[in-house]
This record gives structure tokens, sequence and C-alpha cells, in this order.
């Protein structure tokens, strides 16, 4: 091999190191029980095959942020993306054990939940500031999306200006009405799906390719 | 005398303080039971650690968090001036916020200019 050719690989090799596009982080945030990790688990499934996190109809089942890495999505109008997924704990201002107890847990079980609920949201907050490239607010469709979180949260995303898509969950369900969520935050993408069945995660999983790539 | 001790904080007192100050103001009140109206709002990184605190600070059979409202964001005005301040990037203000603790205070009613609120002393 010339010396030339070596020498224009090592070129190559350096310039891909210090351009290479760093993976964008993408947090999936919501309060709880909006079907966060039921779409993590599915982005996984669809784009490497694996899983993320149980979910439960208890509120809190995420209590620490999960992170998966390196994970490639495509569009239907072909383009790509490399993302790491973020799934965080569901975002309140309040939590209180004695509600898990209504749930059947026992005192300490629920103690040790709200507990860790608790870390996990404020860990959230804290990476969302720090460490989040771009969001997926996670609604879920049958509820008034207007509650005070929802407008705090999208006001920290807008202030951060980090690219945003709403995604209006469970429209599977009688009471779904993804257009009040259109309507609540007009200025963002907003894309209705059904993490649990799956449909129409082909059109997030193309909003994803033109926002976060 | 019973009853639920209201504090509202001024703007001007709002702007003389920093972003731990303030918040330390809010949850110091709200932890011992009172309701803490803002007459102007917190920014957004503001709130986001508002958010962050609070969960640091909730305990079992203690505090348990805060209940918070505020009006919706004025609009934007149409026409050049609020062309200009969109491509500005300016963002509307955030209004009156009402914050208490979460085991004492229901949100009833919010419009864009009401807020219901129900409260129960402790």
């Amino acid at each position: 091999m010339s010396f030339l050719i070596k020498t224009r690989k090592r070129i190559s090799r350096f310039l891909k190191v210090f351009f290479r596009k760093r993976r964008a982080r993408i947090g999936i945030y919501g309060p709880p029980n909006a079907g966060k990790t039921t779409l993590a688990n599915r982005i996984v499934r669809d784009w490497t095959g694996d899983a993320m996190g149980p979910v439960s109809e208890i509120p809190h089942e995420t209590r620490r942020a999960r992170r998966k890495e390196n994970i490639t999505i495509t569009g239907l109008n072909g383009n790509s993306v490399d993302i790491d997924i973020v799934d965080t704990p569901g975002v309140t201002t309040k939590i209180d054990y004695r509600e898990f107890m209504e749930y059947g847990l026992e005192h300490d079980e629920a103690v040790k939940r709200a507990r860790e609920a608790t870390e996990g949201v404020a860990e959230a907050m804290h990476w969302l500031r720090e460490d989040i490239d771009g969001v997926i607010y996670m609604l879920d469709s049958t509820l008034d999306p207007f509650l005070q979180v929802n407008i705090m949260m999208v006001g920290i995303i807008e202030s951060r200006k980090l690219p945003v898509i709403i995604v209006a969950n469970k429209i599977d369900l009688p009471d779904a009405s993804p257009g009040r969520i259109k309507s609540a935050f007009p200025q963002h993408p907003v894309v209705p799906i059904s993490s649990l069945e799956g449909s129409n995660v082909e059109q997030l999983y193309e909003q994803m390719t033109e926002l976060f790539g | 005398m019973q009853g639920v001790q209201i504090d509202l904080i001024s703007e001007e007192r709002l702007a003389s303080l920093t972003t731990p100050e303030k918040i330390r103001l809010i949850l110091d009140g709200v932890k011992q039971g009172n309701i803490v109206v803002l007459e102007k709002g917190l920014a957004p990184e503001e709130a986001s650690k508002l958010i962050e605190v609070t969960m640091m600070e909730i305990s079992p059979d203690g505090f348990s968090g805060i209940e918070m409202e505020t009006y919706p964001a004025k609009e934007a005005g149409a026409g050049l001036a609020g062309f200009l301040s969109r491509i500005a990037g300016k963002r509307p203000g955030s209004r009156l916020t009402v914050i208490g603790p979460a085991n004492q205070i229901r949100m009833i009613k919010k419009e864009k200019d009401l807020i219901s609120a129900w409260v129960s002393s402790r």
C-alpha cells in the first residue's frame, strides 16, 4: 500500500473520531402511567429485539431512568437516526406512599416505592437540564392534557430549546381524544399512537428521524 | 384560632431573590402548611429545580409534595409586534401562581382567567 493511501486512511480515521456526530439522547418524559415504558419497550424491541423494562398499572413502576444505547431508527421516508433512548420515571410534584397501598402494596413496600420514585423523578429532572438532546413527551390521550405538570414540563423543554415530539398515547381506548392534546400544544408535532397495540408508531418513527436526525 | 396562612409574594420580592432562595421560600412556607401565591410565576428553569428539590424533601408521613397551578401564559400578541416577539424567541411571561401542600390543597377549576382551589387546614 502506498504511503499516500495509508496517509489518506489515517486522516480519514482522525476526522471520523473528531467529527463523528454524537448519538442523540432522547428522553421519554411524561406523567406517571402515560405509557412511557411501553413505548420504550416497543422502540427497543422494534429496532434491537431487546426489552427495556417492566410495566405495571401501579404508578411509578419505573423509578430509575433506564438507558438503551445505540438504536438506529429508520422512517418510512428512508431517513435514519442513531439515538440512545432514556426511559424516565413519571414526572409529578407529589408522591404519597399511601396511594400505593391502595393498589395492595404493604406499608414498607409502599414507602420504599415512594422513596425510590422521588429519587427517580429528581434524577430525571436533573438529566433533562444536563444530559438530554431531545424529548418524546408522552401523554395519555384519555386524560386532560392541561395539567400544570404538563404545562410546566413542556415549558422547561422549550426553554432548553430541545426538539420535542408530543405523543398522544392510548388511542386504542374509547375515551381517547388526541385532538385535545393537539389543541393544548399547537406549537409542537403531536403524534397519536397506541404504544400497546403498535398503531401509528411508523408515523412516530418518521417524525423522530426528521426531528432528532 | 385554626386556619390556613396565605403568603402573597410580590413580583418585586421575587425579583430580588436567587433561584435557590425562591425555592427555599416556597418550600419552607408550603411545608408549614401555608398557601404561597406568587405574583409572577417561576421561570422554566426554576420550575424544574422546584420539582427536583420537592422530590428530595418528600418524606413518609411528612411532606408529600406540592400542588401548583398557574394561569395559562398569555399568547404573544397578533400583528407585527407579536410576530417580531415570536421570531425574537421571546416567551410569554409566567403569571400568578398558587402553590400549596399536596395533602391540603385541591385545585377545583382552572380557566384562562380563574383558578379555584379548595384548602383544608391541617
